[in-house]
């Protein structure tokens, strides 16, 4: 049975009770209690440096060559807290009630309750760390908005706050290695956990740099380890994002949640052509100020700058009035789709939509010469006053669509197209964020909770630096508390020696197959078959024919992958194959469970069920569950569910009309 | 955008690991899309030595956005290539014309010794930060953001010099392999900072003197390193760290 162990009570005071209830572990004793956490994205770096702080001796793990470089570096956009500083409406319960509605009814009431009730206190602690958060001329914290919110909730760094958020963990993070209550491991890879009595007690990993095999005992796991996105091989996700460890743990016995459900971006540079490794995200905030449109008739070739007013279609203002560009991102995705599959994209592809800055920029011309006192400025002058801000305000974001496209998109409209984004399943984990392994747990993006069936837009860095600055410092002691008279296990414990001996005849025999197939061939492979079928649109043949073709890629790759250099040594290619083998096996995971769930919602769009408009059609009476995966064998699952009651939101179809 | 398809020389560093001497290997890079990214046309040739049953080219690549800091090439005696304010994975192949030869090194630095082919370790840098590149604050502490005004132009002037992404290219760009762009941009990020203030004369002590043990090299202000910075880190904030260094070593000796 599932136990999400949420606290009883009401919804506002569940995390109050749970803070003031649960078991604490005395200072003399955490000196004694060993963590470790594999990853040192916002999630693992704010959990490692904040166990540090409070005596736990920590051992953080990252296979980049330092913790500063993780994927959330990467983030753009923003952060959301509930601070309602904008004077505006917001509030704890609104952040909750958005997420939820966001999240398309498919997350826990008491999750979310708890992540918008801390989403303040992570503001005042990056703050208090050095984070230069953008500032009013007064001095005071700014906000933007964010897509599916009618406040301005969202802190950020112009379009770098995954940057400077991450860089604040981060330094607090250095600042306990420098005093010995963290010791960190770069280069290295986790490639399994290791389990006693039925606890999580150790990873093994590889160090990458000199291919050698390492075993590392802890009281307690955390994985941190991100998203999976680039199970599709093109995604915004940095190039080694990858779901080896959260994989690791599921054939271990953790059960994976919602796996399909996955968030398509719908503002990103569109594809190229062949060669393409990975897809540039333009952040969400564009859409603030950005107009998404296509023209009125199919396969108009004009430039868009010659196309009138009156023969573009502003699908998205057209569609959804009150919310308008900032629709949910899962509604703009489908939207793009939709325009561009009735044959209105634009570009030399076809598969993309205009985000036009013309507008705005005359708009905050206009405002810049009204403050200067500029009663009769000319047309240029407006122009010109007009980039000023917007260069303000999305500069970077500007100067990166130039560098990867080439085209200036101050004079001519960006090209933009859906990609994949981001991953709301993940391991499962209860309300403590403990997965189905005692002493197992998962943070950040690699875990499944609080977005439900579609995350909102800067609520991914606040979910990470909740769990890890606010969640598991209470959470974990509530178990470690119990564990007080465990001694640390010596890493030549049989259960330690078997574990390696698995890592080391996997990475053999994957070296052994000398095929003649590279490991990027069977990637993008996997990649193809899981956007065509099980993308931004999914139907049951579809989803039928991609496990045959995963479990045939699989064998292929079994058979025929093709690996050079050796193993005691550095050998990224090794490495990849590694992690694409997993992908493989998760691909088709995402393919069951897409096919279990006979509904539409959020991100999981099944073409069978939709509204006759076009939207996403839920089906609470059968789905209003969590799907949870047990491994049994070989291409066999169980499904465990777990039903979600929600008894403060009363769910409805989502509406932003 | 108009594009077309290349054909380039490539001279690359291979160096097995930090042990072997390495030397340059040449390689023809053929039927390049001008569109690609310089490290998609790397994963191309690479495709092809594996292909051919060659050691692919290790070197470090994650983000391929401009903002990990972990793409390091020195392409044609510059730091990242010709492209200014700019990252490797962020230099597209329109920057290169048919029949080019492109020369491709590592880092090279006493400080950063180069682990394979392109691959250097920066780990220097980290130390650097540990040695006092933070604010201590523990968990909890925290007032309500907004009980604290910054005005504004400190708090951009903060983010600008906190927008470094620790590459290292400034320092394979000095001459004398020096790290001052990296630590300053860091001691001005706090310095600037009204949290930062506390702790502001032990920090810049402390992180010069982890900066010196680690092997870097004076600096001789030559410009060099703000040159090549993708971030365009200025260099005054050396300059600005020379006067910190300056009043926290006269304090220290009171
Ligand atoms: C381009 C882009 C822009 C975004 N913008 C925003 C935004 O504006 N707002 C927002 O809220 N969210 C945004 N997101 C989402 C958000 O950035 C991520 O969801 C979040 O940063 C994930 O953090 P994390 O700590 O869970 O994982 P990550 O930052 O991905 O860190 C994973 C860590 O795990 C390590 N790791 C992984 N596997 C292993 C292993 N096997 N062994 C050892 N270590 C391992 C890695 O080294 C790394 O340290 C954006 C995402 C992208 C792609
Ligand atoms: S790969 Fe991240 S900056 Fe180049």
């Amino acid at each position: 049975m599932l136990n999400s162990k949420i606290p009883s009570g009401p919804l506002d005071s569940k995390w109050k009770n749970y803070k003031s209830t649960c078991k604490l572990v005395n200072p003399a004793n955490k000196r004694k209690l060993e963590v470790i956490v594999v990853g040192t994205g916002l999630a693992g770096a704010s959990a490692a440096a904040s166990l540090g702080e409070l005596g736990y001796k920590v051992k953080a793990f990252c296979f980049q060559d330092s913790p500063r470089r993780a994927h959330s570096i990467a983030a753009q956009g923003g952060i959301n807290a509930a601070k309602n500083y904008q004077n505006d409406g917001d509030s704890v319960y609104r952040l909750f009630y958005d997420t939820i509605k966001g999240g398309d009814y498919r997350a826990r009431e008491g999750n979310v309750h708890r992540l918008a009730e801390v989403s303040g206190n992570i503001i005042d602690h990056c703050v208090a760390q050095g984070v230069p958060f953008a500032r009013e001329y007064g001095g005071l914290l700014s906000n933007r908005s964010f897509g599916g919110t009618q406040v301005q909730r969202t802190f950020y760094a112009a379009g770098q706050t995954g940057q400077q958020l991450l860089i604040g963990a981060y330094q607090s993070l250095e600042r306990q290695i420098s005093l010995g209550n963290v010791e960190m491991f770069n280069r290295h890879e986790m490639l399994d956990v290791v389990i006693i009595d039925g606890k999580a007690r150790g990873i093994i990993c590889r160090n990458l740099v000199t291919g050698e095999l390492e075993r590392h005992f802890g009281h307690s796991v955390l994985l941190c380890t991100g998203g999976y996105g680039n199970v599709f091989y093109l995604s915004t996700n940095a190039m080694g994002s990858n779901v080896t460890a959260a994989w690791k743990a599921h054939k271990k016995g953790a059960y994976f949640a919602n796996p399909c459900f996955t968030q398509i971006h719908p503002t990103c540079i569109p594809v190229s052509g062949d060669h393409q490794s990975k897809l540039t995200l333009m952040s969400e905030s564009l859409r603030n100020d950005g107009r998404i449109w296509v023209p009125k008739n199919q396969g108009d070739n004009r430039k868009p700058n010659e196309i009138p007013e009156e023969e573009r279609d502003y699908y998205l203002e057209r569609r959804y009035p009150a919310f308008g560009n900032l629709v949910p991102r899962d509604v703009a995705s489908r939207a793009a789709k939709e325009r561009c599959d009735a044959g209105y994209g634009v570009g030399s592809s076809k598969q993309a939509v205009y985000l036009d800055y013309a507008a705005a920029i005359q708009r905050y011309g206009k405002i810049e010469a009204g403050k200067k006192g500029l009663v009769h400025a000319d047309a240029a002058t407006i122009t010109a006053l007009g980039k000023e801000v917007v260069k303000e305000k999305y500069g970077n974001l500007f100067d990166m669509y130039e560098k990867i496209t080439g085209e200036n998109p101050y004079e001519i409209p960006m090209r933009i197209y859906p990609a994949v984004h981001y991953t709301m399943g993940g391991l499962w984990v209860d309300y403590e964020l403990m997965t189905s392994i005692p002493g197992l747990y998962c943070l950040g993006e690699a875990n499944f909770s609080d977005h439900g069936a579609n995350r909102l837009g800067a609520s991914a860095l606040m979910q990470g630096l909740a769990d890890g600055y606010f969640v598991i410092p209470y959470t974990i002691g509530n178990y470690l508390s119990d564990e007080i008279r465990t001694s640390a296990i010596a890493t030549d414990h049989p259960a330690f020696a078997e574990a390696e001996s698995k890592v080391r005849d996997r990475i053999h025999m994957l070296m052994n197959i000398k095929g003649t197939k590279t490991v990027e061939s069977f990637h993008k492979r996997l990649g193809k078959i899981m956007w065509d079928k099980c993308g931004m649109a999914r139907n049951a043949e579809g989803l039928k024919q991609a496990i045959k073709e995963i479990q045939q890629l699989k064998q292929e790759f079994w058979s025929d992958v093709k690996i050079p250099g050796s193993i005691n040594e550095m050998n990224p290619e090794l490495d990849k194959a590694n992690r694409v083998a997993d992908f493989i096996e998760l691909g088709e995971l995402m393919c069951i469970d897409a096919l279990n769930r006979e509904e539409s919602c959020g991100g999981h769009f099944r073409e069978e069920f939709q509204t006759e408009e076009g939207e996403a059609l839920r089906n609470d009476d059968q789905f209003m569950y969590v799907s949870a995966w047990e491994l049994k064998n070989e291409h066999e699952w169980t499904l465990h569910r777990e039903d979600l009651n929600y008894e403060v939101v009363k769910p409805s179809q989502r509406s932003y009309k | 955008m108009e594009h077309k398809n290349i054909n380039l020389k490539l001279k690359v560093w291979r160096q097995k690991n930090s042990n072997d001497n390495g030397t340059f290997e040449t390689y023809d890079a053929k039927n390049i899309s001008t569109e690609m990214s310089f490290l998609e046309m790397f994963d191309v040739l690479n495709e092809d030595l594996i292909k051919e049953g060659k050691d692919p080219i290790a070197f470090d690549h994650d983000c391929r956005e401009g903002i990990c800091g972990m793409c390091s090439m020195y392409i044609d005696g510059r730091p990242h290539g010709p492209w200014t304010a700019n990252t490797t994975c962020q230099l597209h192949m329109r920057a290169f014309n048919e029949g080019d030869t492109v020369v491709v090194e590592p880092w090279r630095a006493k400080a950063f010794p180069v682990i394979k082919d392109l691959m250097v370790d920066r780990s220097a840098f980290d130390r650097i930060i540990q040695a006092g590149g933070y604010v201590s604050v523990n968990t909890g502490n925290a007032v309500d953001g907004n009980s604290l005004p910054i005005e504004k132009d400190k708090a951009d002037a903060s983010f600008a010099a906190a927008m470094c992404i620790g590459c290292g290219a400034c320092v394979a760009a000095c001459k004398n392999s020096s790290a001052m762009l990296f630590t300053s941009a860091k001691v001005s990020h706090l310095a600037l900072l009204p949290q930062g203030e506390p702790e502001r004369q032990t920090r810049v002590l402390n992180m010069v003197a982890q900066m010196d043990k680690e092997g870097f090299g004076a600096c001789t202000n030559t410009g060099a390193c703000e040159a090549v910075c993708p971030k365009e880190i200025s260099i005054s904030n050396i300059a600005r760290m020379n006067s910190e260094y300056l009043s926290a070593s006269l304090n220290s000796e009171k």
